[in-house]
């Protein structure tokens, strides 16, 4: 693959938007720094856009999420397609009464004379020594929310094609980029590609133990499980891609399969999107099961000191040797 | 704006102040009666003030309000059967009995947001007045809020936003002297909230909400202001709530005085009195209105309290598009 039949995770995004755009006039953007007088977001991820679009559908605005958030509902209470950007995942902390309490539930409690498709795109994960307030993964916190649709793509094409997903879906999306994945290049998406939401994707065939993941941790399992077989364990990893609502169909058949299942994640291991997957396997094939395992980080915020953030960061040793102790299980 | 001097003016906005003062008599009697249980935030005492917005507002031009906002959806035109078929839970309400009295939605009349969250009708109202500008029409969003809402950070991210982005919105508080139990003296630190709209760049009216004829002419300035492309406006509308905070509540943190002196002013009787002192309408044509409203909501009630409760199939309903499985 030459360099130009690539694309990074940046490129991958932008290119999303700015197809999505010329699609559709009814899809706008809005959030801090994201206009092209401000540098097209600090990740550049929004490069172009207002130049190309004009600047009345490419708002940067004020350091205001309820503000942002609020204005993406309300234009898409009137048919727009807001792409709201909340610069990093603990931001949306400020936002949350936006988010949880109007934009996930205002087409139940209106009995669906409204809805709301807006798109929030937000950036987070540890690595980059950003420590306890910018490096945070709370999935956990909005898939427990009834309304809410949250998606956390590990690869380029797969960004592009759930955040054009998302773009279409008529409720609220919430679209997860991993920092430390930014500016990782994949395969350029075919333009206008959807990755349909809630539906998850076999990394890796395998007989002897499932791995489910998603986001960065995805990339780490497939590669234990490269690892895993030249000792001889036989592993399939499935990329979740849609956290919520999760391809259950395609986890149950796997592990059904395998008999034993890891479930892995960047998040606190307490509480996490792990523990409910674990127990709906549990619930649900719990007959056939030689084991269930969740992987996750400490119970404790994200860490600044590099070897701290190293040890905090599920990664491929931790991974593997998960596998190992899986396999050793009767 | 210019002054109402038109009796088929007076007659549009006293049905609307009488519409919310008969229909709030009838939700508080019916509660007492016990043929309706629901958490009840009375508007008693406001009536004025969305009626007169109302009075410069089309059913294409928006409102998002919060819990004590049933007047504000009545003089925006919410049909009265299906306002009372939701607060008793039934299917045929307006959200088919899934939102209940602090969250009615109408979206045919512009009524689309309300809200149970203090200060949280303001953030979406500026989406709402942003679709504005992006269509190029002139349709105007207001916001309803309280007092208490003007301490609490959407407040300020709302308005300083819709200044920046010059929105047709306007942000109407209705300032009934209390946020929940406290007196509004001993939780903010201006004696006027308009005031603050100075920290925004924004015109800031403070106008007794309780005068129909002032009301109406700041309504009638913050619309045309946002209908011209002026931008947003701060109402800041004084007035008292009868009831209390919420139904059941015995009001004792509310001066004796006070109270009784705010419902000695009651500002419905005192607009009936002028509406016949100025010779705009009769006593016996404000009683014939009254008689027609009352019926209409009397129908109402009746139609809400027969009407079947919602099946248990809506559990799985309007959570997002595609039913839950």
């Amino acid at each position: 693959m030459t360099k130009a039949d690539t694309v990074t995770m940046v490129d991958a995004i932008n290119l999303a938007l700015g197809d999505a755009m010329a699609d559709d006039a009814k899809v706008i953007l809005l959030g801090e720094d994201i206009a092209d007088p401000e540098g097209g977001g600090v990740a550049k991820t929004t490069k172009g856009l207002s130049t190309r679009f004009g600047e009345l559908r490419v708002k940067s605005t004020p350091i205001a999420e309820q503000a942002i958030v609020g204005a993406a509902i309300g234009a898409s209470l009137r048919g727009y397609k807001p792409v709201a950007e909340i610069m990093l995942m603990n931001f949306t902390t400020v936002a949350m009464d936006m988010i949880v309490n109007h934009a996930a539930k205002l087409r139940f409690m209106s009995g669906g004379q409204t809805n709301v498709p807006i798109v929030i795109r937000t950036m987070t994960g540890a690595g980059r020594q950003t420590g306890g307030q910018h490096a945070d993964y709370l999935e956990a916190w909005f898939a427990h929310v009834a309304g809410l649709k949250i998606v956390a793509p590990a690869t380029p094409a797969d960004a592009y094609g759930l955040l054009r997903s998302c773009i279409d879906d008529q409720d609220p999306c919430l679209f997860i980029e991993n920092v430390p994945l930014l500016w990782t290049r994949g395969p350029r998406p075919e333009t206008g590609l959807r990755v349909p939401i809630g539906q998850a994707k076999i990394l890796r065939e395998g007989g002897d133990l499932t791995i489910i993941s998603y986001s960065r941790v995805a990339n780490a399992a497939l590669a234990a499980a490269n690892a895993a077989a030249e000792r001889g364990i036989s592993v399939e990893v499935i990329d979740l891609r849609t956290i919520a609502p999760w391809d259950k169909q395609t986890v149950l058949a796997s592990v059904a399969k395998t008999r034993r299942a890891i479930v892995a994640h960047e998040a606190p291991r307490s509480f996490g999107v792990g523990a409910e997957i674990a127990a709906v396997i549990q619930e649900e094939i719990g007959d056939l099961l030689r084991s269930v395992m969740r992987l996750g980080a400490p119970d404790c915020p994200v860490p600044f000191s590099k070897p701290l953030e190293q040890a905090f960061m599920l990664d491929q040793d931790d991974i593997s040797a998960a596998i190992d102790a899986a396999v050793q299980k009767r | 704006m210019t002054y109402m001097s038109d009796s088929a003016d007076m007659e549009k906005f006293y049905r609307r102040v009488a519409l919310i003062r008969i229909n709030d008599d009838r939700a508080v009697a019916t509660i007492k009666a016990g043929r309706l249980v629901m958490p009840y935030y009375s508007p008693r005492g406001q009536e004025i003030i969305p009626a007169a917005l109302s009075m410069h507002l089309d059913d294409e031009d928006y409102i998002a309000t919060i819990y004590r906002g049933i007047h504000d959806m009545l003089a925006k035109g919410m049909p009265p059967k299906l306002l009372w078929a939701e607060i008793a839970g039934r299917a045929t309400g307006t959200c088919k009995g899934k939102g209940g009295p602090m969250h009615l939605t109408y979206p045919p009349k512009g009524i689309m947001v309300t809200t149970g969250i203090v200060g949280s009708s303001m953030p979406i109202a500026n989406g709402l007045a942003w679709a504005s500008l992006l269509e190029g029409d002139s349709r105007v969003t207001v916001a309803y809020f309280g007092d208490g809402a003007s301490n609490i950070g959407a407040f300020h991210e709302s308005l300083n936003l819709a200044a920046v982005w010059k929105l047709p919105v306007i942000f109407v508080c209705q300032n009934n002297r209390f946020g929940e139990h406290s007196r509004m003296d001993r939780t903010t630190s201006v004696a006027r909230i308009a005031d603050r709209a100075g920290s925004y760049g924004m015109p800031g009216l403070h106008v007794d909400g309780n005068d129909p004829v002032a009301m109406f002419e700041a309504a009638g300035e913050a619309v045309a202001r946002a209908r011209a492309g002026g931008g947003p406006t701060l109402i800041e509308a004084v007035t008292f709530r009868f009831n209390g905070h919420v139904f059941g509540d015995a009001d004792e943190y509310i001066d004796k005085a006070e109270k009784a002196a705010a419902i000695a002013a009651d500002p419905v009787p005192r607009f009936r009195r002028w509406l016949i002192d100025q010779g705009y309408l009769t006593a016996s044509a404000l009683d014939e209105i009254d008689a027609e409203i009352t019926e209409e909501i009397n129908a109402a009630v009746e139609f809400a309290l027969a009407s079947p409760f919602p099946d248990l199939v809506e559990l799985k309903r309007d959570v997002v598009a595609d039913e839950v499985v």
